[in-house]
């Protein structure tokens, strides 16, 4: 929960599928949604994940908002793209699942320890340190990131791709110390900050 | 090129379907010259091809055999068979109009006594069956052909077997010097009643129909089940030629889809409604019943027909699935087609099998990449809407999605308009 979080609520009250047209990307495109199923039906996890786009949708109009938010539906998308081609409606399926993680996210309803969450920001607060990713630290701080036992047990089941990738020059110890940084690093937050606040301001998200 | 008496007076209907036979009656049995052109062999188009009609499933015959003897009955109208439409110039009240008559190496001598079919061996694809048969190469095109007249395949006519075909026959019918011939004609107004096609199913790639022989279109039903069809109406699917029972029909294929037809081609609910009957009439109920199944988005029984949907629901031959079938894939052993897809209510994942697929397949304008006057105002389907000038019309399925009812109320109100610009090029031309 987060401030953010009850915000929304005390704004939006039961009106889910308003709070979605606004807040999240290309959520104004849910109410064209028909509910045929192609997209649950053609979507490579098949019954693998919880809620199918198909399902997400309908729950975002029937105002399930804790249910669809807390789930760990839309962080299982892969990107096939798969439901967008199939689409009867040219729905840009993808971008809203998408969307709803990131907002779910915001609003700090994520599950705990939910993986591809937890990937992701570490692979977007490696990026934003210096203004490139360094693929030592990224793979260090994924292989540690659920304590120290574990992180120990992944090294050393990566260990041979490791030395593969040491031995043909693409991996480069030195990088620990900090390794390749883009020049105007103050430049590079300042323009993320910028753009940030951009889109907040238009999904009424500045508080 | 072959001189003509028409004049601005003149109606010219183009398609001799249902709706293009209503339009030049009506107006011809309002006194008014009207020139039918159609580009097969025979009147009838897509509607003699169906088995029954619906909601009152009476046959396509009936209503065909009143309307050959109006024709046959009224010197008003000249039909031209085999003959296509190439180019349109002028404006209300004064059209020039190119026509291209394909050679039918057969005259008007014919009696349909069947003889030159005899005496040919080859075979070609038999258009009136949508293909699932063959028909030898000089044929009647069906049954209920008019003309009742014979054609002679391209593919013949200048060999041995167009010689044969010509020596078999005791009335000097055949006449295989034919050519293409062009005829100029001026008219006062054109109804272009050029109907429509199944959509191309093989363009919606999950179902398969172009890889998997038991997944047929619902026109292809129609034939299936017609006595007069490729297999005397018993419903043998293709594949195997074994008797299909338990028969899975999918609504909107092709219809609906922003990446095939945007609209909504109305007419195939009901034609799928209609098709579970004819699996019950072939089945019976009990023990050997068949078993219908409609995967559907959802019903749209236009209108009037609600209680048509309502008495399919209440049948047990026939169920209901609420979903679009995202895929179809075929079982190796014993070539079923297998259904994939999330049922909307309660969001259940299946994969069912069935014997035979019919894919109610949307309306597609014919004309759709054909090039049409300049004039022609097209909606965004390539549906007819009319002309900028008022002096053309569309009529019946080629102006929207239509059943057959539908397609003779809005041929005959073509055909009205059509009349008023007669009476209106009348008019100027007395003063």
């Amino acid at each position: 929960m987060s401030d953010l979080n009850t915000q929304a609520v005390a704004r939006y009250k039961n009106n889910f599928l308003r709070e979605v047209e606004e807040r999240v990307e290309e959520g104004n495109m849910v109410k064209m949604c028909m509910q045929c199923g192609v997209c649950a039906g053609s979507c490579p996890f098949g019954p693998h994940w919880q809620h199918s786009p198909q399902k997400i949708f309908m729950m975002i109009r029937a105002g399930k908002r804790e249910e669809l938010l807390t789930s760990d539906s839309m962080w299982m998308c892969t990107s096939c793209y798969n439901c967008i081609v199939r689409c009867p409606r040219k729905l840009p399926i993808t971008h809203i699942i998408h969307g709803l993680a990131n907002y779910a996210h915001r609003l700090k309803l994520v599950p705990k320890g939910q993986p591809t969450r937890d990937v992701t920001k570490l692979f977007w607060d490696n990026l934003m340190k210096v203004g490139r990713i360094n693929e030592l630290t990224f793979s260090l701080a994924l292989y540690f990131k659920d304590g120290l036992v574990q992180g120990i047990k992944n090294s050393l089941a990566m260990q041979s791709a490791g030395l593969g990738l040491l031995k043909a020059g693409r991996l480069n110890p030195m990088e620990i110390f900090g390794g390749h940084k883009c020049k105007e690093q103050s430049g590079i937050h300042r323009m993320i900050a910028k753009a940030r606040e951009i889109e907040d301001g238009r999904r009424g998200l500045l508080a | 090129m072959t001189a003509s008496i028409a004049t601005g007076q003149t109606i010219l209907v183009v398609g001799g379907g249902i709706s293009g036979m209503t339009a030049a009656l009506e107006a011809a049995e309002c006194g008014k010259r009207v020139i039918l052109v159609e580009k097969t062999p025979s009147l009838g188009g897509r509607t003699a091809q169906l088995y029954r009609y619906f909601p009152k499933m009476c046959y396509p015959s009936c209503g065909m055999e009143i309307n050959l003897k109006r024709i046959k009955g009224n010197p008003n109208v000249r039909v031209m068979t085999m003959t296509e439409v190439t180019a349109v110039s002028g404006s209300r009240g004064n059209y020039a109009v190119t026509l291209k008559v394909s050679p039918r190496y057969v005259t008007e001598n014919c009696t349909a006594c069947g003889e030159c079919g005899k005496a040919v061996t080859s075979e070609v694809a038999d258009t009136f069956n949508y293909g699932l048969s063959k028909v030898k190469a000089a044929y009647l095109p069906n049954a209920m052909a008019y003309p009742q007249r014979y054609v002679i395949d391209p593919s013949i006519a200048g060999t041995a077997e167009g010689e044969a075909a010509k020596a078999a026959c005791k009335y000097s019918a055949v006449d295989l010097g034919m050519k293409e011939d062009t005829v100029q004609l001026n008219v006062g107004t054109v109804v272009w009643a050029t109907g429509w096609r199944p959509y191309d199913a093989n363009k919606i790639q999950p179902y398969g129909y172009d890889r998997f022989a038991n997944v047929i279109t619902s026109v292809e039903f129609e034939r299936l089940c017609d006595p007069h069809g490729p297999t005397g109406g018993k419903i043998l699917r293709p594949g195997d030629g074994k008797e299909a029972k338990n028969i899975a029909f999918i609504q909107c294929a092709g219809s609906r889809d922003e990446n095939h037809l945007p609209h909504c081609s109305r007419i195939c609910c009901m034609a799928s409604l209609k098709q579970t009957q004819y699996v019950r009439e072939a089945y019976g109920e009990g023990e050997n019943a068949g078993k219908s199944t409609i995967y559907y988005i959802d019903i749209r029984a236009i209108d009037r027909f609600e209680d048509f949907y309502q008495m399919v629901q209440k049948d047990p031959t026939v169920s209901f699935v609420k979903s679009k079938v995202a895929k179809i894939v075929e079982n190796k052993e014993n070539g079923n087609p297998i259904l994939h897809g999330v049922d909307t209510e309660g969001y259940h994942r299946y994969d069912t099998e069935h014997d035979l697929v019919v894919l109610a397949v949307g309306m597609e304008p014919e004309v759709t990449g054909v090039k049409l006057p300049d004039d022609i105002i097209l909606d965004s389907s390539n549906f007819i809407e009319g002309s900028k000038d008022g002096g053309m019309f569309g009529a019946g399925a080629a102006s929207s999605p239509l059943d057959v009812n539908r397609a003779v109320q809005s041929a005959t109100a073509a055909s009205l308009k059509a009349i008023q610009v007669i009476h209106k090029t009348a008019s100027t031309e007395a003063a």
